[in-house]
């Protein structure tokens, strides 16, 4: 298969579905936006796709906490559906809101194969505010979205993104390899004298994996740092790049996780 | 049975903490030693324990939080517990996803005496007396909208908190009543007028705001129908005739401009721009719709609307302003067949919010408004709900402080859309309502919330203002329905006509559409209502959120509706469009409304406005002449007007939708730009720049410099970052006071010249506009004395333009050592009205000195230099630029140092020529002003480019983080640091 099929899921206040179908379709592959209940009426089918992505946005607002309401409404009519495409050779990522659901569906991390247990949370920053600035990640570990990918900049736009869990869950995360990003201070937050870790995550983390590595959640938005204007300093990269003569360059960092989901297909 | 399920934290509840240190720091430092927050649902249902077992773990994470069931939570250690939830009827947005949650859980629907209802419990561990805890409850909650209740431990004990059911009962029997207007008196038409039809028990209904004139018009109208109307039918009128919605002091005579204001100026002026630009013409749409439409490229418009909620936002700030921001986001979906909001923009006029003095709406110091802090505070987070929610990106925006604003803060919110040229085979910007299509509510339910919102805001507010103004937003209701609409029906061609439901609501946005065709016919008994019991003239009016109003042909119905239900948004036939000439209404079988479309529309009689004009005379201020400016600078730096707001755009998605490109902080300094720029199309490299211009502080002075500057303020800040003035639109937002005052109207009516005068001359049509004309409190002080508090005549000027390539945008930080610092334009003795003299003012004599001399605009000298900028922009030869603005070349040399976080070395001494002192030429607000940075490569081609144009190179970009200003002799004025200019910058709202 050459161009993986995306399904972009939609609806109830999910609202950086565009993005992230273009970031895709920037990527090399073939993206639709499906409003969830026409997965739940049966007009659109799961298992035409094989990367599934949650993208980020104010599912129910947030309302009785991030994540959670959507989560319930795909627990209580999809379970099914989002299990059997997760046994297959398929790919899903959540962005942000995207993130919140999947962890409250129970299909991230999933330690011991345990899906549909909610094992982590993501919770009010500690400023208990919501915040949109940019962070540096450092991804690591083995899913096949983020080899290659390394310490990038993106931007975060979260109230509730702190990253908590048990002492016994962290343990198994650091064991298996399964936390995919840490925010890290690299040339953003040196850049902008920002501190590394923005909302007081456990142990900086940012990200994380299921243990087959195909299934990924991060709370930062690669699909916002996907072209050199998205950088907060590209006017200043634009000016020192002209006079040391070099090209300026015209993508952003994000652009390679999606890129990865694509080839992971090729 | 109603049950409470109680939510807390297992491991720590940042939101508890946050809230025991901003207690700590509102002056309860060291007394509360604790804060706990307990989430509580009450479920009234008839649900058994193991579905309410069920509720509860579907409402709780279990990794960190635990619920507990038909019992209080018995704190161990605690001292006082404050819970607060909503009053009856108030929207409650957490309650209703609850609700769907459960009903989707259980497969049930709850009835509709059933109900799901949330609060929250503050436990406080300290040695506070009741009086203390009461007004910290005070300080989060706001009584007309939520109540309070609070215990100490004792009370606490054994029963916990009390089970609240705040379900809205109404026990009247609905109905449409007479009133009798035929043989009314005079007196008895302005008490109607004024304060509302009489209910049975004596009390009135609240403003209809109608004047004696228009109360005799409707009475003379009736008695040619031979009958008295009925309530709904005044409701109606009073709504469509409403200075909110026909604007009648821009449209009626003054003096000797026989067509208005508004004809004669704005209309007349973006007409005269259009002739001018010919073949280059780009606006599509002006004035006639929800919003304005300019050319965005070959398959697109973008739309731009602005609006003000004052009058809300003064009596419940997060409700008003967050009803702003969803509502001018229907603006654009209410574009034509509805276009996509894409960027929203805010600006806020607020008092200090450490002025702690009290004011009171009514006598005898009773109905105690908000203070400064919590209006502010408010505000703030309301447009974040709303904007954050929604997915609408809201980089740019504003804060100006005066202590006039402290009655009624101006609450401005706008909205940019996009929508295809052509949509189904139509072109998009034009909708027409056919005979025989369905009339269709889309979206939230009706309810008693926002009666009386358009009248209202078209008063003074006083004792009388009507609580059942205050209203919540539910934005995820609302971005349902405008996905289900500009993302789906729209392209499917389903509806042929599509309008908000704002101010009036049905009342106004049916019979607006029902111009379209001629008539239109509606029955009450079908709009969907949020609880039973509503009387009729009441949903007609009423302003709940979310609805917009479609008009669907009968064949499209079904695939329409089909659409609706499977996106989860409601839809509800209310009636048909017809060709009557008749706006008829029906409730309960019985005709409520028989009016006709042209007295609805066209009967109110013009009022002739007369107005006088005094120049005011200020003393000239006498400011002792200082060698060393320094500390002058970082006082300025943290003045409120001038100082970052780093913290708004911070916690303001600005990056959604993934087209930012310029945003609100630039630089490595992070510092606030005054305009941004997005890329709303994402395969495409176009962008939107969008600023705003607002000197209310020029109106002691002169109106008419007051509007030029905001207007050369809006469009400079928007040249400086890479638009040109071919392609830059207006927007007007007048905010007026008392204008019943001829004085007050002789002040709009220079105002308004002004933007006749500049929008010809700059070539830059206004493309849409609102105002609001009666920013006023009247009330009582802290002594109690009557006072009357109200606003500096306002002027808010937002500019759109299109940037061909956005990837030639301009920052405005300072980039590389060694790049040469110019200014474009002259600087001259113009300080009246100044921040530098309101500043050294408040310092002397506490009080802001005003003097005289305001900036005026030059407009043929600053167009020539914005073009030939726009055109150095282009050639790529700018590195960083900066409009010049309130606090002057002072501020923005801090500015483009602090964004760069580069040292400057600059002497004032060849920019002198016009200025008699240093500190005047530092802090001068002359108009037409802009700062560069251009590296030495570019200085010949720069100087080219910009040659018969004022520029002066003033000094360098240098290594380090040294900041030095000579004066005109040549000796330094200022000699500090960037690290410390930046410390000023940001202290005044460090801990927002």
């Amino acid at each position: 298969m050459a161009q993986p099929n995306v399904l972009t899921l939609t609806g109830y206040g999910i609202n950086c579905d565009e993005e992230t179908k273009f970031a895709f379709e920037q990527s090399g592959a073939k993206a639709d936006i499906v409003h969830i209940n026409d997965l739940i009426d049966g007009h659109k089918k799961l298992s035409d796709y094989q990367i599934l992505a949650f993208p980020g946005g104010f599912s129910y607002g947030d309302d009785t906490g991030s994540g959670n309401a959507l989560a319930n409404r795909i627990r209580n009519h999809l379970w099914d559906e989002v299990q059997q495409f997760l046994e297959g050779d398929h790919l899903a990522i959540g962005i942000c809101n995207g993130f919140q659901v999947m962890v409250n569906l129970g299909i991230l991390p999933a330690v011991n194969g345990n899906y549909g247990d909610r094992q982590v949370a993501l919770v009010h920053n500690d400023s208990a505010r919501y915040l949109d600035r940019w962070v540096d990640l450092e991804f690591q570990g083995k899913s096949p979205w983020v080899q290659g990918v390394g310490t990038i900049s993106v931007p975060i736009a979260h109230g509730e993104g702190r990253f908590y869990t048990t002492e016994d869950v962290l343990q198994t995360l650091n064991d298996k390899g399964l936390v995919a990003a840490r925010y890290v201070s690299g040339d953003m937050c040196d850049y902008q004298e920002l501190k590394s870790n923005p909302n007081g995550s456990l142990e900086d983390i940012a990200g994380i994996t299921d243990e087959s590595g195909r299934l990924i959640g991060m709370m930062p938005h690669p699909e916002r740092s996907i072209k050199f204007t998205h950088l907060p300093n590209w006017t200043l990269l634009k000016e020192q790049h002209k006079r040391e003569g070099k090209e300026i360059p015209s993508e952003g960092d994000g652009l390679k996780i999606f890129e990865n989901g694509v080839k992971y297909f090729k | 049975m109603a049950q409470r399920i109680e939510i807390i934290s297992k491991n720590g509840d940042t939101r508890a903490q946050v809230r025991k240190e901003k207690l700590n720091l509102s002056g309860f430092s060291g007394q509360i030693t604790d804060v706990q927050l307990v989430d509580v649902y009450t479920i009234d249902s008839s649900f058994d324990v193991s579905q309410l077992d069920r509720v509860a773990s579907m409402l709780t994470n279990p990794v960190t939080q635990e619920a507990f069931l038909q019992q209080q939570i018995s704190q161990n250690e605690f001292d006082w517990a404050i819970e607060i939830g909503y009053l009856p009827g108030v929207t409650d947005n957490v309650a209703h996803t609850a609700r769907e949650g459960i009903e989707d859980l259980l497969g049930v629907k709850l009835g509709d005496t059933e109900g799901v209802y949330t609060s929250q419990v503050t436990y406080l561990s300290g040695t506070l007396s009741r009086e203390e805890v009461t007004t910290i409850a005070g300080s989060f909650a706001n009584p007309l909208i939520q109540r309070i209740s609070i215990k100490n431990y004792q009370d606490f004990q054994g029963q916990g908190m009390d089970v609240v059911v705040p379900r809205v009962k109404l026990n009247t029997l609905p109905g449409a009543d007479l009133v009798d207007i035929l043989d009314a008196s005079d007196d008895e038409l302005k008490v109607i007028g004024k304060q509302g039809i009489a209910n049975p028990d004596g009390s009135r209904r609240g403003p209809l705001a109608l004047d004696l004139i228009y109360m005799k018009t409707i009475q003379g109208y009736f008695r040619e129908q031979g009958r008295n109307p009925t309530d709904v039918e005044l409701e109606s009128i009073s709504q469509t005739w409403s200075e909110h919605c026909k604007h009648t002091i821009f449209a009626d005579q003054m003096d000797e401009i026989k067509d208005g204001l508004y004809r004669t100026f704005i209309k007349a002026s973006t007409k005269l721009v259009r002739k001018q630009k010919g073949d280059n013409d780009f606006c599509v749409s002006v004035f006639t719709d929800n919003s304005g439409a300019i050319i965005f490229d070959e398959n697109y418009l973008v739309t731009d609307k602005a609006e003000t909620h004052n009058s809300p936002s003064a009596l419940d700030p997060f409700g008003g302003s967050i009803t702003g921001i969803v509502g001018v986001n229907r603006d654009a979906m209410g574009f034509g067949l509805g276009a996509k909001p894409i960027i929203n923009r805010y600006g806020f006029c607020f008092a200090d919010p450490e002025d702690t003095s009290l004011l009171y709406k009514g006598a005898d110091f009773t109905q105690q408004m908000l203070s400064s802090r919590m209006i502010m505070d408010g505000v703030i987070d309301g447009v974040n709900v709303g904007g954050n929610c929604s997915g609408i990106p809201s980089p740019q925006g504003f804060m100006v402080f005066d202590e006039r604003y402290k009655g009624k803060p101006l609450v401005f919110v706008g909205t940019l859309g996009l929508i295809p040229k052509e949509s189904a085979g139509r072109l998009s910007h034009l909708k027409e309502a056919k005979p025989g299509d369905y009339a269709v509510m889309i979206g939230g339910r009706v309810g008693k919330d926002g009666i009386h919102g358009a009248t209202f805001s078209s008063e003074a507010m006083d004792f009388g203002s009507p609580a059942t103004a205050v209203q919540i937003g539910d934005p995820i209701t609302q971005k349902q329905m405008s996905d289900a609409l500009v993302k789906e029906a729209r392209d499917l061609g389903l509806y042929t006509s599509l309008t908000d439901n704002g101010a009036g609501g049905l009342s106004c946005s049916v019979a607006e559409m029902a111009r379209e065709c001629g008539g239109c016919y509606v029955k009450l008994d079908d709009v969907p209502l949020k609880y039973p019991g509503l009387e009729p003239w009441e949903a007609w009016i009423s302003e709940s959120q979310e609805r917009m109003t479609a008009s669907v042909p009968k064949d499209k119905w079904e695939q329409f509706s089909d659409l609706m239900r499977r996106r989860g948004v409601e839809a509800t036939i209310i009636g048909e469009f017809t060709d009557s000439g008749k706006c008829v209404v029906e409730y309960n079988n019985k005709t409520v409304m028989d009016v006709d479309m042209d007295f609805l529309h066209d009967g109110l009689p013009p009022r002739p406005l007369k107005t006088t004009y005094t120049k005011p005379i200020h003393e000239e201020p006498v400011i002792p002449t200082l060698e060393n400016l320094t500390s002058s600078l970082h006082s300025m730096l943290g003045r409120l007007n001038v100082s970052s707001f780093e913290f708004i755009s911070q916690q303001y998605d600005h990056e959604v939708q993934g087209g930012s490109v310029i945003k609100p902080l630039q630089g490595k300094g992070r510092v606030n730009g005054d305009a941004t720029v997005t890329r709303p199309v994402l395969d495409s490299d176009k962008g939107v720049v969008i600023s705003q211009g607002i000197n209310p502080s020029y109106s002691d002075i002169d109106t008419y410099h007051m509007a030029a500057s905001a207007i050369d303020t809006a469009i400079r800040n928007a040249i400086a970052t890479g638009a040109n003035l071919e392609k830059m639109a207006l927007l007007d937002n007048f905010c007026w006071c008392s204008s019943n005052d001829p004085e007050r109207l002789g002040q709009l009516k220079a105002a308004v010249k002004a933007c006749y005068d500049y929008s010809i001359a700059f070539g830059t049509p206004f493309i849409s506009g609102k105002d609001s004309m009666f920013n006023d409190f009247k009330g009582y002080d802290a002594e109690g004395n009557a006072v009357k508090i109200s606003v500096p005549p306002t002027l808010l000027v937002s500019s759109i333009g299109v940037m061909e390539d956005s990837s030639k945008a301009i920052s405005l930080d300072a980039k590389v050592e060694g790049d040469l610092i110019y200014v474009i334009g002259d600087t001259f003795d113009e300080l009246g009205a100044s921040e530098y003299f309101a500043m050294v003012g408040e310092e002397q004599s506490g009080k802001r000195y005003i003097g005289n001399n305001v900036p005026k605009v030059d407009v043929h000298r600053n167009k020539n230099a914005y073009v030939a900028l726009s055109q150095a922009i282009q050639e790529g030869v700018v590195a960083s630029a900066q409009s010049v603005r309130i606090g002057g070349l002072g501020v923005v040399l801090a500015k483009t140092a602090m964004g760069g976080k580069k040292g400057i070395d600059v002497s004032l001494e060849n920019i002198s020529q016009n200025t008699s002192r240093d500190d005047f030429t530092l802090y001068s607000e002359s108009q037409g002003r802009l700062v560069v940075t251009i590296a030495p490569q570019y200085r010949e081609q720069f100087e080219a480019t910009m040659n018969g144009n004022s520029i002066c190179q003033i000094g360098k970009v240098v290594n380090g983080d040294s900041f030095v200003v000579k004066g005109r002799d040549g000796k330094e004025i200022i000699n500090t640091n960037v690290n410390s200019l930046l410390q000023s910058y940001r202290s005044t709202f460090e801990d927002f």
